[in-house]
């Protein structure tokens, strides 16, 4: 069977392909070569050119050059620099980090010594989610075999430089994915962000500069310097380079992981790459960046798929979770669903988004229950622009994001709930009534006998009727008529 | 094992290894998907199960491994077998059964089961 290749794997390239658990699989499709070249045939500024001239962007989200990053970490004097892997990967939804540490963790350590030799550090730190157990195992192994293999430790292949790496581990909370909250985390302290500037480049952790990348970030930077700055810049758009790895999931057929050329059309990954949405239902949006972005719907399907433009939108790239949703998602619950989960995640260090999550928080709740007005509708607007302009750190900044993405393309679902109190997906239990179509209902009892608060009455062989005031609205009725005659309205 | 301690001893790894890899082609390669994901749907009884049929079908150039995340989370459990002079194939939704029956037909006589995962991507390959 052919079928297109839409997608490209840079990142991804050996996840699936090799033993994660065994160095000479990843030496053997040219493993540490990169960095062989570069400590004994390079320089530092050698290395930070080439990733400058390849134009990749950090791929946790912020979309910040990584050569110019580096850039900052090397011009700076310092007798201790750190190199810092991120992955404290939170978002729901995603998993793109976890493949990687999962499938091919030498190329993230291989990776951090490059960085090391290219900003003068000799000590890198993977600040690892405890939750990823499987992930850290084969990193520990990977680290433990570089290092009995001369390619961690002192004087690498005869070079002069040195570099180890060490993990620490995060206890499972969102906002410690933010730079300054990790740094702060791994210092032993509270994992609350501070503001920059400084910026880590210059005094990260223990004061010292730091470099703080993704794990898709060095996962690509071997393939960079094996393969070339050029080949790198001529994939993607003018100002994205390379590939972006997502993680598609929510109602998507073909649920999973894909890395696909920067530039890609927001219709490819749905559609062709995605396959749809199941069970030929209709699609309706994609939440991208996670808690932090926006939703995209079918207008956007022409957008191509890149930093600048996903801004545009007003959503983000975030570090790559895609969660699709069809004709039966009510968009005011999702936007309710991913406030929650920053309502549960914020620090509490600043205002704005300690409270200012909780009151949004409030409002679509009392919009979901039906007891929301248009005042509130209002209201809900110059709160989520409030928090935006005025909380401390990425999480509070663009948690307001997914309810303002959704009141701009939703308009009208927001207004169906204040104004009719109606809820047009039919998800919102307190805004629909579940009733039985007399013409069509024969009277064969299945729903009265299946109905867990018995709200259901009727004669054998007669219409039966639901009981409004008693009815939970579980939808259990629904799903057991054989002849179509209960509905959502 | 050895230190690598210089470029020209990773020159000469590789070298090796392209060896090793040229001598194991006329095995049949089974590799698994175990991620953590692939683990909790199933990826470790498949291979334990096709291991068993391999023995029991008396086929004795199979060689097994592990790898991380296929990126098929439709289609978990996932394997990749690669017969002799083929292209790799990748086998998805396998339980005990059809894991021993991918055995008992492709493995065997060459014979595709269900649940072929056609290739959607370009892999670059250093």
């Amino acid at each position: 069977m052919e079928v297109a290749k839409k997608q490209l794997r840079i990142a991804t390239r050996n996840c699936g392909f090799i033993d994660p658990e065994n160095i000479e699989d990843y030496l053997g499709v040219r493993g540490y070569e990169a960095l062989a070249n570069a400590i004994t045939a390079g320089t530092p500024a050698g290395v930070i050119d080439e990733i400058k001239k390849c134009g990749i962007r950090g791929r946790g989200g912020g979309g910040f050059p990584t050569g110019t990053k580096w850039g900052f970490a090397a011009a700076n004097q310092a007798d201790q620099k750190y190199v810092v892997c991120n992955a404290d990967e939170g978002d729901p939804g995603a998993f793109m980090d976890r493949a990687v540490l999962e499938g091919d963790p030498h190329s993230v350590v291989e990776a951090m010594a490059i960085c090391g030799y290219a900003i003068g550090a000799s000590i890198g730190v993977v600040y690892i989610r405890a939750e990823y157990p499987l992930a850290i195992k084969r990193l520990v192994k990977a680290i433990d075999d570089a290092r009995a293999y001369g390619l961690l430790g002192k004087n690498i292949l005869g070079s002069g430089f040195d570099f180890d790496i060490e993990l620490k581990y995060g206890a499972g909370a969102f906002v410690c994915g933010e730079e300054t909250a990790l740094i702060r985390s791994m210092e032993g302290s509270r994992g609350e962000p501070y503001t920059k500037p400084p910026f880590p480049a210059n005094s990260g952790y223990w004061s010292k500069p730091t470099i703080v990348n993704n794990v898709e970030t060095f996962a690509n930077i071997p393939a960079i310097l094996v393969k070339g700055a050029d080949w790198f810049a001529s994939i993607g758009t003018e100002k994205s380079k390379g590939t972006k790895v997502f993680a598609l999931a929510g109602k998507i057929n073909n649920t999973g992981l894909i890395e696909v050329p920067m530039g890609i059309t927001l219709k490819e990954v749905i559609f062709e790459v995605g396959g749809g949405c199941p069970g030929g239902k209709e699609f309706k949006a994609v939440q991208t960046g996670g808690p932090s972005g926006g939703a995209l719907t079918y207008k956007d399907a022409d957008v191509q798929i890149d930093y600048d433009n996903l801004l545009a939108k007003n959503s983000m790239m975030g570090s790559g979770g895609m969660i699709v949703m069809d004709e039966d998602n009510c968009m005011v619950d999702i936007a309710k669903f991913f406030l929650d989960f920053t309502m549960d995640e914020t620090c509490g260090k600043c205002t704005p988004c300690r409270i200012g999550s909780k009151r949004l928080y409030e409002i679509l709740s009392k919009i979901t229950h039906g007891q929301g007005t248009e005042a509130d509708f209002e209201k809900l607007k110059s709160l989520a622009v409030n928090i935006k302009d005025t909380a401390l750190c990425g999480l509070g900044q663009t948690m307001p994001n997914p309810v303002l993405s959704t009141m701009n393309t939703f308009a009208d679902e927001y207004l169906a709930h204040v104004r009719d109190k109606k809820c047009p997906a039919g998800v919102c239990s307190d805004l629909l009534e579940i009733v039985i179509i007399p013409e069509k209902c024969v009277g064969c009892t299945l729903c009265a006998r299946v109905c867990p608060v018995n709200c259901i009455a009727g004669k054998v062989k007669e219409a039966h009727v639901i009981d409004q005031a008693a009815c939970i609205k579980c939808g259990a009725c629904i799903d057991k008529c054989k002849f179509e005659a209960i509905v959502k309205k | 094992m050895a230190k690598i301690a210089s470029a020209a001893d990773l020159k000469k790894f590789q070298e090796d290894y392209k060896a090793k890899v040229a001598a194991r082609k006329d095995k049949i390669l089974v590799n698994v998907s175990l991620a953590t994901c692939s683990i909790a749907s199933g990826g470790k009884a498949v291979m334990e199960a096709m291991k068993d049929e391999a023995t029991k079908q008396g086929l004795s150039n199979v060689e097994f491994m592990q790898s991380g995340c296929m990126t098929y989370c439709h289609s978990e459990p996932t394997v990749v077998v690669t017969l002799p002079g083929k292209e790799p194939v990748c086998f998805g939704k396998l339980d005990d059964k059809s894991a021993r029956e991918l055995v008992q037909k492709y493995l065997k006589t060459g014979e595709l089961v269900e649940n072929v995962i056609p290739v959607n991507y370009v892999r670059v390959e250093l």
